[in-house]
């Protein structure tokens, strides 16, 4: 794997990606909910060599009270990487990255959670990216999306999330490490998969206007398998 | 059916919308996670789990989370945190002194008093029965599986204070206060987990 950015063969010859995978298709995902029994919601996703688990507290009362809003709750997001989550050590604590993905996560899941029925309080979302392979805000936005809903809290749909990218100037959905690192564009996308509404996109790299709309679509077809999954563990496998 | 946040539920043309659902654009969404309960006029949620609301003239037992010259803060396990002024406390304690009476982390047994517009919620410890904790165990219980837990009519409660030789004291926010003797207050706890567990699985399933 060695080499410059955009010269490594990522696709062969048959159009399927380094794990076998075709362009359009998403790594295999799997959740669980009820992982932190004392959190009053929670929810494990292994997606591919990802692993996150999101727990919620709350709603409860917000501390300090300068954060107070008297017309609606908080939503108090913190996404970290464990230090053992990837081959580097990653210095524990909060670093620019994290506060970034934990501020775009609140916004995401803003837009679905009723926030109006607690006003004055404040409902903490905790994400632990514990095995880190590329796509890990994806994976803990889902997380979170479905230990909200574990929680009890209101919310007009879940949020799925997912990215899609550019690697050998071929569309592909849900990167891996290594397209991740020596691709040449990144799409993640927050998308409602009742309604198809979108309340996050990203975009890292240069993607054409054609290469754009196949990676939305991509996206937009990952998103409603990944919520078949997601119902499924909310409804204790009766989805 | 359980159903997930954002699941459609059908037109609201026949049915309105119960607990834990809204209407969009003509059609019934569900906004939580739980049963779904259809009486043929109402389309609802029996949700998994739910925060507590106080209401007035509730029991909760209450943790004290903090305090002024004049008010006690305490945590009744709903969204916002209730108020206990000194007036309504369980001794006489004078200004600035309130750590002396109840102090941060102290439990006790009281009464909702009134609900403001704004959800904040005034304790009493005026009342019969109503004091600080002193001995036993206060377990917690998601409010709405309080009615499975205790039993039809107390039915639960009863035996299982006759069982464990214990006193036990069911409040409205979910909290259990087990007090008697050590070897009672295990045995009534590792009862009430059963009971619990049970409860969850009955409410799930929707049984009656």
């Amino acid at each position: 794997m060695m080499g410059g950015y955009g010269d490594v063969q990522m696709i062969d010859e048959n159009g399927l990606r380094m794990d076998g995978r075709k362009p359009e298709d998403c790594r295999p995902i799997e959740i669980e909910t009820g992982v932190i029994p004392v959190a009053d919601g929670s929810a494990r996703v292994i997606w591919g060599k990802n692993e996150v688990i999101a727990a919620v507290y709350g709603p409860m009362e917000a501390h300090p009270r300068k954060i107070q809003r008297q017309d609606r709750a908080v939503l108090d997001v913190r996404y970290n990487m464990a230090p053992f989550s990837t081959s580097d050590r990653i210095r524990p604590g909060f670093n620019r990255r994290s506060r970034e993905i934990s501020k775009v996560t609140a916004e995401a899941l803003e837009s679905v959670v009723l926030l109006e029925l607690y006003p004055r309080s404040k409902i903490r979302v905790e994400i632990e990216i514990i095995c880190a392979e590329a796509g890990t805000r994806c994976a803990g936005i889902t997380a979170a999306s479905v230990a909200l809903a574990h929680a009890g809290i209101p919310m007009t749909d879940l949020v799925v999330s997912v990215a899609s990218g550019k690697v050998n100037d071929i569309v592909v959905c849900d990167l891996n490490k290594e397209e991740d690192n020596y691709g040449e564009a990144d799409l993640p996308m927050g998308i409602l998969p009742n309604t198809g509404e979108l309340v996050f996109l990203q975009m890292d790299g240069d993607l054409s206007q054609e290469e754009f709309k196949t990676a939305w679509d991509y996206n937009m077809e990952a998103a409603s398998k990944i919520h078949e999954e997601m119902a499924r563990a909310l409804k204790g496998g009766d989805a | 059916m359980l159903v997930a946040p954002g699941d459609d539920l059908g037109s609201s043309s026949d049915l309105d919308p119960g607990h834990g659902v809204i209407v969009v654009d003509g059609r019934l969404k569900a906004v939580k996670q739980g049963r779904m309960t259809n009486d043929g006029k109402q389309i609802g949620i029996q949700p998994r789990r739910t925060a507590y609301v106080p209401r007035p003239s509730d029991l909760v037992i209450g943790y004290v989370e903090g305090m002024t010259n004049n008010i006690w803060f305490i945590d009744i396990g709903a969204p916002f945190n209730a108020i206990l002024p000194l007036s309504l406390g369980p001794a006489k304690g004078s200004f600035g002194g309130l750590r002396s009476v109840l102090d941060v982390g102290d439990a006790i047994l009281c009464r909702i008093q009134e609900v403001e517009e704004n959800h904040s919620s005034v304790a009493t410890m005026k009342g019969m029965g109503l004091r600080k904790l002193k001995s036993g165990s206060v377990e917690s219980v998601d409010p709405h599986l309080l009615g499975r837990v205790i039993g039809s009519k107390g039915s639960n409660l009863a035996t299982l204070k006759e069982e464990t030789d214990t006193r036990i004291t069911v409040t409205d926010n979910g909290r259990i206060w087990i007090d008697g003797e050590v070897e009672g207050i295990i045995a009534a706890r590792d009862k009430l987990l059963e009971l619990m567990e049970a409860a969850k699985v009955s409410e799930y399933r929707g049984d009656e």
